[in-house]
């Protein structure tokens, strides 16, 4: 299966460029715009599940090579990597899960301002800042926090 | 790992950050076909799920269903949600032998009496076969079956042998085997059909119980319509070729080559309802039908007497959607006569089975 790195070069806004649409693309890329356009009048978020659906790589690979690369790129190492980029689209993100394997486990489009996993929680903060005062207190530090 | 444990505290344990939680609820949805909307939903009843004990009874079968499992794809994900159960009885994987391992069955269906989960593969020589066809630590496995199902919150049959009877009802079924819903009616029952089923669809089932405390909607076979909701054919990558009548004739041909449809070679895609088309095998490497050979409908009942894997597709004359949603419902309401009243249908259909033409077909729809 084609990386998603090989799939258009980062900054691929060309629109004029882009091939014509297979057919069962289109009523996805229309989810898309709908959700796009929730998202800027409410701040609604929506998810896409590209691997639950009935497209073979062929039809994912076009639809990545339609929506194009933007400017902001991620990976995140938990159970696996999951690679995060935005498309050319500002606020449409695909994010890749994989397992150890490397094997695809859920392939999302994702229309938010920044996608969930890419988030950190509040749980997640508070064992941070636990974290950073135990560091300041076992290197010495002369006024701990209170 | 203490019982009492929820699975995001079992997660944690394990090492796993909030980003993989995150990561195992979107496979979680996923793997049951349900939208991605519904992640927070999953993360939230997953954080204070607790893992059910869950006791694997192996009969008639060729361990095919727990090699299916154990050998699915996504080690990780699969891993994870069989670590989420308490799997306190499984004659393959479990390290007791002897009385020691049947003492674990009985002390798991005293501790959690009501709550647990049995799962079935394989089928049962019913109650008026010789029991000596298959047996375990000497009792037959209809008395075992129960035995175990009688305080168990649900069971889940596993394959196509315990789901209708599979391989050892074909005919003239030698062992008088019979599915688990034909013996079991008081229990809720899942059928997770298939030679072998699809591993996501028994973890995706799991997972759903560990979600929702309760177990999926099902179709009128008993199966979880997230994964046999839809059939082969609708979902198969090659039904454009079937719609512009672009059949392959022989396996070698240049239809064959080109891709086309295998309607023509056997392919029982039409009739099927399973999730290869979507999930797919090893690790989503292929199907069945992108590998070139037509599906047999292995999660269909009495697929080892529906006429042979190469003969096309006919439809009996005397059949109609009605009578088949007809014979669903009755199945959905009467519980064990579903099997019953499939077998029936298929066989009385046989006698009268008639092939048509692709084209008589096509004109039809």
């Amino acid at each position: 299966m084609p990386t998603l790195e090989s799939i258009a070069p980062a900054g691929d806004t060309d629109t004029d460029a882009l091939p014509p649409l297979p057919g069962p693309l289109v009523p996805l890329l229309h989810e898309v715009r709908h959700a796009l356009a929730r998202l800027v009048a409410d701040g609604g978020e929506h998810r896409i599940d590209l691997h639950a659906l009935p497209l073979d790589a062929t039809l994912i690979d076009q639809l990545l090579a339609f929506i194009g690369r933007g400017e902001v790129e991620a990976r995140i190492e938990a159970m696996g990597p999951t690679r995060v980029h935005e498309s050319a689209i500002a606020g449409v993100w695909v994010v890749d899960y994989r397992d150890a394997d490397d094997q695809r486990l859920a392939l999302h489009l994702e229309i938010a301002t920044v996608p969930q996993i890419l988030r950190t929680d509040r749980a997640t903060l508070s064992a941070g800042l636990q974290r950073l005062d135990a560091g300041l207190a076992g290197a010495g530090d002369p006024s701990p926090p209170s | 790992m203490a019982a009492s444990q929820t699975l995001a505290e079992q997660l944690r344990a394990q090492g796993v950050s909030r980003r993989g939680f995150l990561k195992f609820c979107a496979a979680t949805a996923s793997l049951m076909a349900l939208p991605p909307s519904l992640i927070p939903r999953i993360a939230e009843a997953l954080e204070a799920a607790r893992r059910p004990s869950v006791i694997w009874l192996s009969f008639q079968e060729c361990t095919g269903c727990t090699e299916s499992l154990t050998r699915s794809h996504a080690p990780t994900l699969e891993g994870l949600i069989f670590e989420a159960i308490s799997l306190d009885y499984h004659h393959t994987l479990q390290a007791a032998s002897g009385e020691a391992a049947e003492a674990a069955r009985l002390q798991a269906m005293r501790d959690n009496a009501g709550a647990y989960l049995v799962v079935v593969d394989g089928s049962i020589p019913g109650p008026e076969a010789n029991p000596g066809y298959s047996t375990v630590a000497g009792h037959s496995n209809h008395a075992i079956l129960m035995e175990t199902v009688e305080h168990a919150a649900a069971v889940i049959a596993v394959g196509t042998c315990a789901a209708f009877g599979g391989l050892p009802r074909a005919a003239p079924n030698p062992t008088g085997a019979r599915a688990v819903m034909e013996l079991v009616h008081d229990k809720p029952i899942v059928n997770i059909s298939g030679c072998p089923p699809i591993p996501m669809a028994i973890t995706g089932v799991l997972a759903h119980y560990l979600t929702f405390g309760r177990l999926p909607e099902l179709d009128a076979y008993r199966r979880p319509l997230a994964f046999f909701g839809e059939s082969i054919h609708d979902r198969c990558y090659r039904r454009p070729f079937y719609d512009r009548g672009l059949f392959a004739e022989s396996f070698d041909d240049e239809g064959a080559r080109q891709g086309w449809c295998l309607y023509r070679l056997g392919c029982k895609g039409p009739t099927t309802y399973n999730a290869c088309a979507t999930q797919r095998w090893n690790g989503g490497t292929s199907w069945p039908i992108e590998a070139g050979h037509p599906c047999l409908g292995c999660s269909e009942p009495a697929f080892w007497d529906a006429g042979g894997f190469y003969r096309a597709v006919s439809v009996p004359p005397r059949v109609n959607a009605a009578a088949l949603l007809g014979a669903g419902a009755a199945g959905a309401a009467l519980g064990a006569g579903t099997a019953l009243a499939a077998r029936h249908l298929t066989r009385d259909e046989q006698q009268h089975r008639e092939p048509v033409t692709v084209e008589e077909l096509e004109k039809k729809l």
